[in-house]
């Protein structure tokens, strides 16, 4: 208990916790049934109002991009980008899911797979926590945890890709935002990042490439890597099998944090500082990603490029 | 070297190895894997190099890769189900493409195909008679080999390296390598006839098997893999390398003899395809894809077989080299210190930290054996420490068992105890100040603040006494039994009773605020963080509620909660008597992720640098990574742990119900020290200047130093 109350003083601070007492220790005396407010309680009420339209509003601001490149004849790429939001008396969270994915297997099948990838995982997820999300369904030990439900999804895109396209194959990286809470599903070698104010970007996802295997035991060096003539081979995706271990974490989200989405076409192309510099310069999500694509192709577009960036409660950290 | 793209698999540069691929074929009888996955390159896009580089046939192939004559094995056959008996004809046919051989066909006008053994990338492998020897039924493998290569120099070639590799193969004598009785090549098919070894190869006992391989079992295998290593390593004129030493390629014979399979050449067949995989994903070394291929890559396969038979983790369903982020005794604690040094030295990333050689490897698998005998392995935890050191700075004595925690404030220790009473030691000298009794026993934790100590009592009151005199300030009335633990936050008191309500209670006047029904008893604590009021019943329920009382969200689990909930990074964790481990999500209640225990958790978890430590009835003390839980350390100990842990300065402390209380270090789970008393351990140690306080069933509490 000493724990929490050091974790409450240090998340409120002293006079922050003193005001939240102040108006908190009123509420608790509140009746839950909606009484006429007047006054000084009606303006705190309408603010506290305010408030939460104003948080409800624009919660994500997404950009996506996808080109097939200048080398490549047709794109084998694939994104999915859905947000929710709901303003209503004990509405459910915020949800976003957005979902890259990257095929491969030549000819046709490399963008059917990674469709069907992409379709077969979030089907499962919008059946499986957001229509349970909007219907105000109980919440249990019954249903699988979220990490689960990310985890099963794209197991569940894995066994539909192999089944209906044996042979295909592709990479799918999911980020599932719940509220302030970010799930990240992750099989291949697309990355997902998280951008957030004052610190380096951080990469969330691991290449599960034979290259990166062997960098992270010094086995090669980056720059061998990148000539390495077996660079492209990865040793988890999509369509390889019945069994197939995903990655899944999960983060708490702070306002103002940016995640973004990106097959190799970008990050084998475009070095990280100048992604940055692209992102914090556009002045929308939307431009950004449509400029990390210019870059991308002006850097060779040796391959299809894909971007989704979203970003999160824009400005809420100043308050209101 | 410029145009890469279109580049085969490196060239081996093992150059005074014989160049002996081998590559099994018996695709049907491998357990599905993750093939390594070359993806096209912009500038190739033909269909054969798109395909899956991989010269299994497991599931109905749409395309057809390269190399590969069309298989299309029935669908009604799983690889797992023709695992189970290798070298074995299956009832039927369970493949056919063009032209594969069938029963009763005689190649040579000597051997009399009698069924498909399996079917792989390059062709079929075949149980056949020999007829030679018209008397009696003499069996063996023939192994097929198509060579696709349209060029005609290529395809000449491939020839002259298959037979000379074959007539290598045929010289071979060692009784864990099947003989190499023949080999032809009819026209554009190649091969290879071999003794037919009875048996089942160690994927399949590895997938039969319930529980672990013994030890001992293990280290015979692999000293006769050394010797059989050894034997080729040292192979005149020249090295032999296996270069795929694995579990499927392993068979064990009627007696129980090691036999070394698949010396296939079928690899010859393969080369010049784009993306082609050398070895075998999970088991080969790293330095074969840097083409380098010698004697101790083969020593790396023999430990990372031996890693995959002792910890049964499926080293091709993990990432590429990763044993040793995954130690043996993790999964299976009861491998010995010695032996698991020494499969270690095996699979070191730089080969010349390995073994030196085969033999080298043997001698140290011998000595481990011996040392096993009569010494302590890493499951053996009480040899690692020295109990004697732990002495109590104090202790004292209760009338009763103490089941709550106890609290430390104010240089006191305000101690909960099941005779009815609260008492108020001195911090330093354990001296007692006073006493406060009550009707019934105590259970819960005194919360301890502006001057009160509350707590509630089984005989259903809340009390708030005063923390100098002991003198009593208010009461608060309920209608059950009080075993839930008071939370102060916001000037109030949050308590449970058994008659199903929260109470809320103005803390310094006692007066009741409001009270809310829940479904079940409430036995834990309550938890106010992020405006919300967190607390557990009995009948299986999390709540949320606003600070007015107003539902936020509900969580169901599948038997009740007796440990509290607490939070960290919007994650509200808590364990409940269904032998989950929750992690809610504070603002929609979903599970973000949840960790199945061996039994029931009534201990509440304590969180530190982003792991979450808790006890379960099965044992065990856990700690999980908060993020994902996933388990970073597991400790078992004698009973159960239902108390709650508590953690300083880098050291986990946790009361068990074997009368330890266990010092860990938090970040390894290694044991630091531990204290036993005479009872179970049901509360949480409370840690103050450097002292840890503790209480027992034995009546006692304790002052140990840190």
């Amino acid at each position: 208990m000493a724990d929490i109350k050091a974790w409450l003083r240090n998340r409120f601070g002293k006079s922050a916790r003193r005001a939240q007492e102040e108006s908190a220790a009123a509420s608790l005396f509140k009746k839950p049934e909606t009484a006429p407010i007047e006054g000084a309680e009606a303006e705190r009420a309408l603010a506290e109002r305010g408030r939460r339209a104003w948080e409800a509003s624009g919660v994500f601001s997404v950009g996506w991009c996808t080109d097939v490149g200048r080398v490549r004849n047709h794109n084998e790429d694939a994104l999915f980008i859905l947000s929710s939001e709901q303003e209503a008396n004990n509405a459910a969270p915020p949800f976003g899911l957005f979902m890259l994915a990257d095929g491969m297997g030549g000819h046709q099948s490399g963008e059917v797979a990674s469709a069907l990838a992409l379709r077969a995982a979030a089907g499962w997820l919008l059946s499986h926590v957001y229509f349970p999300l909007v219907d105000g369904t109980d919440r249990g030990a019954d249903q699988p945890s979220l990490t689960d439900m990310v985890r099963e999804a794209i197991s569940h895109a894995n066994r539909v890709v192999t089944r209906d396209y044996p042979g295909s194959g592709s990479t799918l990286t999911c980020g599932m935002i719940l509220g302030d809470r970010l799930f990240v599903g992750h099989v291949g070698d697309s990355r997902a990042y998280l951008l957030r104010v004052g610190q380096p970007a951080r990469q969330l996802t691991k290449d599960h490439s034979l290259v990166n295997r062997l960098i992270e035991m010094g086995q090669l060096t980056e720059e061998e890597a990148a000539v390495h003539p077996q660079r492209n081979v990865l040793y988890r995706a999509i369509g390889q099998g019945a069994t197939l271990e995903v990655d899944v974490f999960t983060y708490a989200l702070e306002p103002g944090d940016r995640l973004l989405l990106c097959s190799d076409g970008l990050w084998g192309a475009v070095d990280e500082a100048e992604i940055w510099r692209l992102i914090q310069e556009a002045p929308t999500p939307q431009q950004a990603c449509v400029q990390l694509v210019a870059a991308a192709n002006a850097a060779g577009g040796n391959d299809n490029i894909s971007v989704v960036l979203v970003e999160t409660w824009r400005g809420q950290s100043q308050g209101v | 070297m410029s145009d890469r793209k279109s580049e085969p698999a490196p060239e081996q540069k093992g150059g005074s190895a014989v160049n002996l691929e081998t590559r099994r074929m018996r695709g049907l009888s491998q357990r599905l894997r993750q093939p390594l996955f070359p993806r096209p390159e912009p500038s190739v896009a033909p269909k054969s190099s798109a395909s899956p580089q991989t010269h299994l046939v497991e599931e109905p192939l749409s395309g057809t890769p390269a190399g590969v004559p069309a298989a299309k094995p029935d669908g009604s056959v799983s690889g797992a189900a023709a695992s189970a008996e290798t070298q074995q004809i299956a009832g039927k046919p369970q493949v056919s493409y063009e032209g594969l051989l069938s029963a009763g066909v005689q190649l040579q006008g000597r051997y009399k195909i009698l069924g498909v053994i399996g079917i792989g990338g390059m062709g079929a492998v075949y149980k056949a008679q020999d007829l030679r020897f018209p008397g009696v039924l003499r069996l063996c493998a023939v192994k097929e080999m198509i060579n696709t290569a349209l060029d005609s120099q290529v395809r000449q070639m491939i020839v002259r390296n298959f037979e000379r590799e074959a007539s290598i193969l045929a010289t071979l004598g060692h009784p864990a390598i099947p003989q190499v009785y023949d080999y032809f090549t009819e026209g554009s098919r190649c091969y290879l006839v071999e003794e037919f070894v009875t048996g089942k190869d160690l994927e399949a006992r590895l997938a039969e098997a319930e529980g672990f391989f013994s030890e001992g079992m293990v280290a015979d295998w692999a000293v006769q893999l050394c010797e059989v290593l050894s034997y080729l390593h040292n192979h005149k004129p020249r090295p032999i390398i296996f270069r795929d030493l694995k579990p499927s390629n392993i068979m064990l014979d009627d007696h129980d003899r090691i036999r070394l399979v698949d010396f296939g050449i079928a690899k010859l067949f393969q080369s010049g395809e784009k993306g082609t995989m050398i070895g075998t994903e999970g088991y080969s070394p790293p330095e074969q894809y840097r083409g380098i291929a010698e004697p101790r890559g083969d020593i790396y396969a023999l430990g990372a077989t031996l890693h995959h038979l002792l910890s049964k983790q499926d080293p091709r369903l993990e990432p590429p080299f990763s044993f040793h982020e995954r130690p043996i005794h993790k999964t299976n604690p009861t491998v010995s210190r010695e032996l698991i040094g020494v499969i270690d030295k095996a699979l070191e990333y730089d080969i010349n930290k390995r073994w030196g050689s085969a033999e080298e490897f043997r001698r140290a698998l011998a000595a481990s054996l011996s040392i096993k005998i009569g010494s302590g392995s890493l499951g053996d935890k009480t040899a690692t420490f020295d109990t004697g050191v732990v002495k109590p700075l104090w202790k004292f004595a209760c009338e009763d068992e103490i089941r709550g925690s106890v609290t430390v404030a104010d240089g006191m220790v305000f101690v909960p105890s099941y005779d009815h009473n609260v008492y108020a030691l001195a911090e330093d000298n354990g001296k007692f100040l006073w006493k406060y009794p009550t009707e019934g026993g105590i259970a819960c934790k005194p919360w301890v603040s502006e001057g009160m100590v509350i707590f509630g009592s089984i005989d259903k009151v809340i009390y708030s006494v005063d923390v100098r005199t002991g003198h009593l300030l208010w009461t608060a009335p309920t209608q059950g039994r009080i075993f839930s633990s008071p939370f102060g936050e916001l000037g109030h008191i949050f308590i449970g009773s058994d008659d199903r309500q929260i109470y809320a209670i103005h803390q310094m006047s006692g007066r009741r605020a409001w009270t809310y029904a829940a479904d079940g008893e409430i036995r834990s604590r309550p938890l106010v963080a992020e405006s919300l009021i967190l607390f557990a019943c009995q009948m299986g329920m999390v709540y949320a509620l606003s600070l007015n009382r107003e539902q936020r969200w509900r969580f169901r689990a599948r038997r009740g909660f007796l440990a509290s909930p607490v939070m960290h990074n919007g994650l509200v964790f808590i364990g409940s008597l269904d032998n989950h481990f929750y992690a809610l999500d504070v603002r929609s209640g979903w599970a973000a992720w949840k960790y199945r225990s061996g039994g029931s958790i009534v201990s509440t978890a304590v969180i530190w640098k982003n792991m979450v430590f808790f006890g379960s009835s099965d044992g065990f003390v856990y700690a999980l990574d908060a993020d994902d839980g996933r388990v970073v350390w597991r400790y078992q100990t004698d009973n159960q742990i239902t108390a709650a842990a508590n953690v300083a300065e880098g050291n986990l402390y946790i009361g068990g119900v074997d009368g330890n209380l266990y010092c860990f270090d938090a970040l390894t789970g290694a044991v630091r020290w531990h204290y036993q008393t005479d009872g179970p351990i049901t509360g949480a140690p409370q840690i103050a200047d450097g002292i840890v306080y503790i209480g027992s069933a034995d009546h006692y509490v304790y002052a140990i130093p840190m």
